[in-house]
């Protein structure tokens, strides 16, 4: 294909193709302090293609494709192409990645431990985890947490993070000097902008932690807190997760062990400095 | 640049992979994911040294078939427990049929849904006994019923309401449209029963199912597959009542075919009256190539007419325009 | 009708809470159960045993409420839809 970027982002290494500059040179951009995939093999392919072959110039539109394909999947026009290759690098994994059990979920660690936080879309995941980034935590992830199956720890994967409008302000306002993608308009999810991940972060992707909390926030409620039963949070994580049942007994063994030794809370917060209060307090 | 000979001479010998370096890895495990065949790669380079990356990834997607391979298991046991009181005989076809057999065409295979062939005149009590045990059909419309079951060798699909995975049920192996009628009576009547009661077609009926389905029944995309499964049937069982069971079939051309591209490609052993080229070869061999070293598909010229002519094949003119001409109303 | 449970090695349990958490290998599916299919699983043995014969020793091994036939026999009908029980008629 005519553009090409290689990137590694934890244990993964993408090759990334496109009909089109823009997009290829954005990657390139955001994720320039990033490694290359090991030994120069990537573990997955991506490919970001004109849906005909005129669209590569006419109301140009961007097909989402790659060694692992959603024929469902709707284009999205040019000007979204970094949002299509996030969403195509996150289908890569969701289809195709089996060395760790995957959970749709945020990860920040601090001193060693491991915070995990899951929940539907809006939940807050993405926001909380660079929130507590800004706060000196370190940023794991927040498309997916990595299970690694065997030795029960996580591994980081710290992509660019897209946040929303109001997380973009309120982010901007505490990090200042915090690098950003474009601003991409009228995405399916609304006006977003991608954040990039600290320098400190970047630099320790390869660093593991255990996991100490399991965290399922919900945004726009009065503060409260509870304990989640185990059957509850096993109906949950394996529901967040897209690659359980194809890990197959791993997958059972590696997730129920998950839930035997670490706690798991529900928590509900009206703004994010209450978020971090409930937060600070349960990973005492 | 293409990207399909790097498959076909990696799968043939294993051992041309020394050397090819950090871009031809990337082509060959993107090729053969495009074609569902890095399984069957992963378990060919078994056992070589490996630059770690590869070896990492062709050890997940062993691990990927294998897990693809118990489900497809499960599918042909849970369909048995709903079939066996009926007392007909139900025969597991393609990709289930050569891992439940045990044979060497299904080691590393990537598995899709559960197809089973059952007598025609069963037919009917199969899907009753398939609906009670909790499988759903997938599409409600009248249109496609109507001509399905008019028409085509299968049942529309059913998917199990629980499991989300899909059962095909077969009575014939092409279409009641194609010009070509294979003996399905006999089909059945030859299979060979398996300990746990389904039972899989007899060797060279397999082989003559294959070419079917390669040639005869669709357009060729994934024919790289197919032609593999060929590859391995037939060294796995010989050649030697091969062609008159094929010509009783109607199928004798397609079988010839898919032996003289499987021992031009894979270098399958057949008989040297075997290897004279037919003038239609180059082409069906571009179009089983036609993958470039990113995965897409190439050659669209010829792409399309493999299309235009696997719907010719099924139907005749009038009922092809007239079947076009729904479906482009929908 | 005789009602069979897989071999004790097909299965892993991870008890929870009210629930367990039962991975059967032969299918790869995960299911939860709660009481009385565990006991069920537990009771029910390769060789198989009667509904009848299930109930008087559930009633006997554990203290259940479910000690109603016609609820067992649905029990066991849900038992043999997830795949984790088979059927066969008993030998005369």
């Amino acid at each position: 294909m005519r553009h090409r970027f290689d990137v590694r982002v934890g244990p993964v290494g993408f090759r990334i193709g496109a009909d089109w500059r823009a997009p290829i040179a954005q990657l390139a951009d955001l994720y320039r302090d990033y490694a290359k995939p090991a030994d120069g093999i990537p573990d997955f392919t991506v490919r970001l293609t004109a849906t005909r072959p005129w669209r590569r110039w006419i109301r140009p539109s961007v097909a989402i494709t790659g060694d692992y394909t959603l024929p469902e999947a709707a284009p999205l026009p040019l000007a979204q192409g970094l949002l299509a290759a996030e969403m195509a690098m996150n289908l890569q994994m969701a289809l195709g990645w089996r060395r760790h059990l995957l959970l749709h979920a945020s990860v920040v660690e601090n001193n060693g431990r491991a915070l995990v936080m899951t929940g539907e879309s809006g939940a807050g995941k993405s926001t909380l985890a660079a929130l507590l980034a800004a706060q000196g935590w370190r940023f794991m992830g927040d498309e997916f947490a990595l299970l690694d199956p065997d030795t029960g720890a996580l591994h980081p994967f710290p992509r660019i993070t897209s946040l929303k409008n109001q997380s973009v302000a309120a982010m901007a306002a505490i990090k200042p000097d915090a690098r950003w993608g474009p601003l991409l308009a009228g995405t399916p999810k609304g006006d977003i902008r991608h954040l990039v991940p600290d320098a400190s972060a970047i630099s320790a992707m390869d660093v593991a932690a255990v996991p100490a909390l399991l965290l399922f926030p919900r945004f726009g409620f009065a503060a409260a807190e509870r304990s989640v039963p185990a059957s509850e949070a096993l109906v949950r994580l394996t529901q967040a997760s897209t690659n359980y049942t194809a890990l197959g007994e791993k997958g059972f063994v590696a997730l129920t062990r998950l839930i035997a030794s670490v706690p798991a809370v529900a928590i509900d917060y009206p703004d994010g400095d209450t978020a971090l209060a409930l937060i600070q307090r349960l990973m005492r | 640049m293409n990207g399909a000979p790097l498959l076909v001479d990696a799968l043939r010998d294993p051992a041309t992979v020394a050397g090819i370096g950090a871009q031809g890895w990337t082509a060959l495990l993107t090729v053969a994911r495009a074609e569902q065949l890095i399984g069957t790669l992963g378990h060919r380079l078994d056992g070589l040294a490996l630059p770690d990356r590869v070896a990492a990834i062709l050890a997940d997607a062993r691990a990927s078939a294998e897990e693809g391979r118990r489900r497809a298991l499960w599918e042909g046991e849970m369909a048995w427990r709903a079939l066996a009181p009926l007392g007909c005989p139900v025969v597991l076809l393609k990709g289930t049929a050569f891992v439940v057999a045990g044979l060497a065409a299904g080691q590393g295979r990537s598995i899709g849904d559960c197809d089973i062939l059952v007598p025609r005149e069963r037919i009917g009590d199969v899907e009753a006994a398939l609906l009670a045990a909790g499988w759903e059909w997938v599409k409600p419309d009248p249109y496609d019923d109507e001509y399905y079951r008019r028409w085509m060798h299968e049942l529309p699909p059913l998917i199990h309401r629980d499991r989300d995975r899909m059962i095909d049920v077969h009575h014939t192996i092409l279409p009641l449209t194609a010009r070509i009628r294979p003996d399905a009576a006999a089909l059945i009547e030859s299979s060979v029963p398996l300990a746990n009661g389904l039972r899989v077609l007899a060797p060279d009926d397999m082989i003559v199912h294959a070419a079917a389905h390669l040639f005869a029944d669709g357009d060729l995309a994934g024919g790289l597959r197919n032609l593999w499964d060929i590859h391995c049937l037939l060294e796995e069982f010989g050649v030697d009542s091969l062609t008159a069971r094929a010509q009783h079939h109607g199928l004798w051309s397609a079988v010839w075919r898919a032996a003289r591209l499987a021992n031009d490609l894979f270098g399958t052993t057949i008989p040297a009256s075997w290897q004279v080229w037919d003038s239609g070869d180059p082409l069906v061999r571009r179009r089983l190539l036609a993958r470039d070293d990113w995965g897409r598909p190439s050659r669209p010229v010829t792409r399309l007419g493999f299309y235009i002519r696997s719907h010719w094949l099924r139907m005749p003119p009038a009922m092809l325009a007239r079947h076009l001409w729904i479906k482009w109303r929908r | 009708m005789i009602y069979c449970a897989p071999p004790a090695s097909a299965l892993l349990h991870q008890p929870l809470d009210a629930f367990t958490a039962v991975f059967h290998r032969s299918s790869g599916i995960t299911h939860l159960l709660v009481p009385p299919a565990p006991q069920i699983l537990a009771t029910l043995s390769v060789e198989g045993l009667s509904r009848d014969a299930l109930l008087e020793r559930l009633r006997d091994e554990y203290d259940l409420a479910d000690a109603d036939p016609l609820a067992l026999t649905a029990r066991l009908d849900e038992l043999v839809a997830a795949g984790l029980v088979t059927q066969r008629a008993a030998r005369a």
